[in-house]
């Protein structure tokens, strides 16, 4: 345990950050239950759905011992607005090429952030973050494996592709959308570096691959200090989806 | 709760441990798992650590409350939480369990590229999927004697 004062407030932020960054790419991707393409994507994508909504409710579990509240209020009680998660993840489920885009850009962007919290000196998330990296995996296996097969299955899956990285690019960098009080977090010895420095760090790790597959490359982030609000429709639909069994008896345990 | 019995040691609070199965994968109790962290015994009651295999394990909460059923003929109060002090890692797992798992074919944790079919021991298998029917286990096919598995996988 670390002796220095804990930046509460910027904990806060990173914790209901990445949270929430797993919560909702853990129930789009969920969204797939039933209807994958084969059978084995419809387990595939069930489990990692599995995976994500548990690493999102650990997360708020150290949010709600943080800061009060419990887990469930954290992940179901806020309006829309509240969310703090990337716009990356404000797409909606789209098609199976969307899909495995969005999860090759998320997938392959949160390894690099857990890579500069794993060390870190609050030892409630660097524990919990080095549980969850041998999860992750697991997770980039399958959408490496993906992303090969769609670039390199012929003109139509490679054109699925290609338009489903133009629709997300200019989201893409956005889970490095600078966190509030980032300094302190550095400055506490929770987080290695700064977000901007971990977006250069990804876009020099998923560079090659693109170029192999010829894929065109990810485009700076449009307003980039905005990256974690302003989620729009798709949003409202899918907490219209998440909170409809919380909100048809409030207050009831479940 | 009376809290007024003798203090157990914690060797027989692990001897009952040892007698819980895991609820997705029964063949193999808690404790062959690796998923006992540390157990805690003195005046104020019974306390066990546990780790989970996976974070989002939906059989946790099953298997903290059959810790504490199974822990309650100690009279003691027992306290169960989880921990991720250490993580889960599937070497873990003891030797009877990975000879458990095998028994039942599922093949025991190894790096995806040395898992052996556990039915014949071939190496000619094939990964079909990396998620299965939990959390914990992959698909796999076996060329040699055609039979599909499943095996834990390796974190």
């Amino acid at each position: 345990m670390t002796t220095l004062a804990l930046p509460t407030l910027a904990l806060d932020g990173l914790l209901r950050s990445m949270a929430d960054d797993e919560f909702v790419v853990g129930f789009t991707d969920s969204e797939w239950t039933g209807i994958a393409p084969l059978l084995e994507e419809d387990i595939a994508m069930s489990s990692l759905s599995q995976d994500e909504l548990g690493h999102a409710t650990a997360l708020y579990g150290l949010l709600a011992e943080l800061t009060g509240g419990d887990a469930d209020g954290l992940a179901y009680d806020r309006e829309p607005a509240d969310y703090r998660h990337a716009r990356l993840l404000d797409h909606g489920r789209g098609d199976w090429a969307l899909t495995m885009a969005r999860r090759y850009v998320y997938e392959t962007a949160d390894a690099v952030r857990l890579e500069a919290l794993v060390g870190g000196r609050w030892s409630p998330l660097a524990d919990l973050v080095a549980k969850i990296v041998r999860e992750e995996r697991y997770h980039l296996m399958h959408v490496e494996a993906w992303l090969d097969r769609l670039a390199n299955g012929g003109a139509d899956t490679h054109g699925r592709l290609t338009a489903a990285l133009a629709e997300l690019g200019p989201d893409a960098g956005t889970v490095f959308t600078p966190l509030p009080d980032e300094p302190a977090l550095i400055d506490a010895g929770v987080l290695a570096a700064p977000m901007r420095d971990l977006e250069d760090r990804w876009r020099a790790a998923i560079g090659p691959t693109f170029a192999r597959l010829g894929l065109p490359s990810i485009p700076p982030t449009i307003d980039p200090d905005q990256g974690r609000t302003d989620h729009g429709a798709a949003f409202d639909w899918l907490w219209s989806e998440f909170t409809m069994v919380r909100g048809s008896d409030v207050g009831a345990t479940w | 709760m009376s809290g007024t019995a003798a203090v157990p040691t914690e060797t027989a609070v692990r001897a009952t441990l040892a007698t819980i199965p895991d609820p997705e994968l029964p063949v193999v109790s808690i404790v062959d798992l690796g998923m006992i962290h540390r157990v805690t015994v003195d005046d104020s009651g019974i306390r066990v650590a546990v780790l989970p295999t996976f974070i989002g394990c939906p059989a946790l909460d099953l298997i903290r409350g059959s810790i504490a059923a199974s822990l309650a003929a100690f009279d003691r109060p027992v306290d169960v939480e989880t921990s991720f002090e250490i993580p889960w890692t599937s070497d873990r797992i003891s030797e009877t369990g990975r000879r458990a798992l095998a028994a039942a074919g599922i093949a025991p944790p190894s790096e995806p590229a040395d898992v052996r079919c556990p039915w014949c021991a071939s190496a000619q298998v094939v990964m079909d999927s990396a998620f299965g029917p939990t959390q914990c286990r992959s698909l796999y096919y076996c060329r040699t004697c055609r039979q599909p598995f499943e095996a834990l996988k390796s974190v």
